[in-house]
């Protein structure tokens, strides 16, 4: 995993070529054991926090997963693979890893393509710079308490602006949220809104990375805005691409919060993520053990999704 | 707008890049050149991307709109931006006359510097030791925490919360901060940068005899403000909008945070859309307020630690 995030940041042009170059020096004896003390004092505060409140619930919740723990303090036995046997033959749990796949699947690519589109825009230097930077970005800063509130009105079924507007086109209103057809779809909207900022923000610094001159001599050799934009732009664009499309896949799997707001907090068989299926496994139903091992199995996804990326990099970088 | 602060930012201008003239307009100069020239092309790309840029801000504008509206004019539905009983502030007056908007907005506030100010400063110092402190397994704790960074936090809630109930912790705020504080990747970054920093610097001030810690605190940090910064805007962006943890870890409505509270209020609203809207719009003002005034500097930030792994 570790070579995946350094084979990315590898790309990331002049700066991540310097770092490293600067080492350690190398110093001996009475100075080096005083150089480590002083180490271990910088170290002490992260590590201690690092240790307390990452590697110990990692281990300590995969023991956990073993065991029939309750909420209510109740249970603690180990009762060995029981908790996985379970959730790899629940219904429920294939059914929120699905939702999150589909929801992944089809968040990425708008969040992806319409970013590069709004950079590639914003990036002509067009008046205004300011409010379209705004406008693509400001929806980040909100809390997703915020944005579900506003979706959820905009949804509305009877007087949500969605459905005037599209009575206003004579077209039949939906049920967004309320009917098992459209509300993952609806949940991928408001997400595309909310999130899309922050691709936006990484594809607009990318682009600016990209040297002057190279410009200058394609329009010497009389090369058109959208000649220019297919052969220097977007080649260049193909390291950012990955990283942005990484980050994306990542954060996707991730989905809760917004999903589980917008839907009032109700567990839908068609958005119920895998995430809310452990926060209602655990927190809802009790069963800490139980939640643990939906945890672990999902954390294992995670890690398969970081494998295949890190072999595709690889492979990009060979290929190069 | 232009609150420029031309101070050098090695992580977000690398040699070689043109440094934008002034303000917000980041254009290169030879881009400049050929945007002067009127063209049809041009207008295309200005139609598409005015109607994006409105198409993205008008479902925030609808929810100001709506706030302003009386509750009987929002609940009639329609498109008008303006409600046929007039524009009214009623809807504001009342949640941040009666509501618990002030108290959740300041234990937002004070969680989310804290967690920013611990993150950043212990992130720091461990960064600066695995960047220039020669000591025995500097390579594999290094390798364990970049292997860390792939961890979801959501999967430790069980363990995460399970360890609070154990140091009794659930229910305040510190067990709101505390787990939040250990971001693997802001060390990751911030080594990346002092591997940078050229070492000729920390030696003339080691020939005049200061200490490691001296030359951290006066040398080093001063030069990394721009990271500093940015990694500080990530950390708070993330802290102060969280919804998940402190979702768990607190059930005292009096200690919730923003996100958290203003969820609570829907039920108990039931379908005051107007009053809805107005805590909605409030409790955004805050970061668009601070984006507006330091909009270059979040711009650079976002974009240098985003890459940086999240």
């Amino acid at each position: 995993m570790s070579h995946a995030a350094t084979e990315t940041k590898g790309a990331r042009g002049p700066a991540a070529a310097v770092a490293g170059a600067a080492g350690a020096v190398p110093p001996t004896g009475v100075k080096r054991f005083r150089e480590a003390r002083v180490a271990w004092i910088f170290l002490a505060p992260f590590m201690i926090a690092f240790l307390l409140f990452l590697v110990w619930p990692i281990l300590h919740g995969f023991y956990l997963s073993f065991t029939d723990q309750s909420l209510t303090g109740a249970g603690g036995g180990f009762v060995g693979g029981a908790n996985y046997a379970e959730a790899f033959g629940d219904a429920t749990m294939w059914r929120s890893l699905a939702n999150t796949v589909l929801f992944t699947l089809m968040s990425t690519v708008p969040l992806v393509a319409i970013a590069l589109v709004m950079a590639l825009l914003v990036d002509t230097g067009l008046p205004g710079q300011w409010l379209w930077r705004l406008s693509f970005f400001m929806p980040y800063l909100l809390a997703s308490t915020v944005i579900s509130q506003i979706w959820v009105w905009i949804f509305n079924p009877s007087v949500g602006a969605a459905n005037e507007l599209l009575r206003a086109v004579g077209l039949e209103p939906i049920a967004w949220l309320q009917n098992e057809s459209t509300n993952l779809t609806a949940i991928v909207i408001a997400t595309v809104w909310w999130t899309i900022g922050f691709n936006f923000l990484l594809y607009l610094a990318a682009l600016q990375n990209i040297p002057g001159h190279q410009y200058e001599a394609a329009e010497l050799d009389g090369a058109g805005k959208l000649r220019q934009v297919w052969s220097i732009t977007l080649p260049q664009l193909g390291p950012t691409t990955v990283v942005v499309l990484i980050l994306q896949i990542l954060a996707s799997l991730k989905l809760f919060d917004q999903a589980y707001q917008m839907m009032g907090g109700i567990s839908s068989d068609t958005t119920r993520s895998i995430i809310q299926y452990i926060y209602e496994a655990g927190f809802v139903g009790y069963r800490f053990g139980y939640s643990a091992a939906i945890s672990y199995v999902f954390f294992a996804a995670i890690i398969i999704v970081g494998i295949l990326q890190a072999v595709l990099l690889r492979q990009r970088k060979a290929e190069k | 707008m232009s609150t420029t602060i031309e101070t050098p930012d090695p992580v977000a201008d690398p040699p070689g890049t043109a440094r934008p003239v002034k303000g917000h307009r980041v254009v290169r100069s030879s881009r400049m050149a050929g945007a002067k020239r009127f063209s049809g092309l041009r207008i295309v790309a200005f139609a598409a991307l005015a109607l994006m840029a409105v198409g993205w801000l008008l479902p925030f504008l609808w929810a100001v709109a709506t706030a302003f509206k009386t509750e009987t004019d929002a609940a009639l539905g329609g498109l008008d931006w303006i409600g046929e009983s007039g524009a009214t502030a009623e809807a504001f007056v009342s949640i941040l006359s009666q509501g618990n908007i002030w108290v959740w907005a300041f234990n937002s506030l004070w969680t989310s510097v804290a967690i920013t100010a611990i993150t950043v400063f212990i992130s720091a110092f461990a960064a600066y030791a695995f960047s220039r402190l020669d000591f025995r397994g500097r390579r594999w704790m290094f390798v364990v925490i970049l292997a860390s960074i792939v961890i979801p936090p959501q999967v430790l809630i069980i363990p995460l919360f399970y360890q609070m109930l154990a140091f009794n912790l659930v229910d305040t705020h510190w067990g709101l901060i505390l787990p939040q504080v250990v971001m693997p990747a802001m060390v990751f970054i911030l080594k990346k940068f002092f591997d940078a920093v050229p070492i000729e610097l920390e030696d003339a001030a080691r020939v005049d005899g200061a200490t490691r810690f001296r030359i951290f605190w006066s040398v080093v940090l001063p030069l990394s403000r721009p990271i500093l910064g940015a990694v500080s805007i990530f950390v708070f962006i993330n802290a102060w909008n969280n919804f998940l943890w402190p979702f768990i870890v607190i059930n005292d409505t009096l200690l919730m945070t923003l996100p958290v509270g203003l969820q609570t209020v829907i039920s108990a609203y039931g379908v005051q859309y107007a009053q809805i809207m107005a805590q909605a719009v409030l409790a955004s003002l805050p970061l668009i307020i601070v984006f507006l005034l330091f909009q270059r500097q979040i711009v650079k930030g976002v974009a240098t630690t985003g890459f940086g792994g999240q």
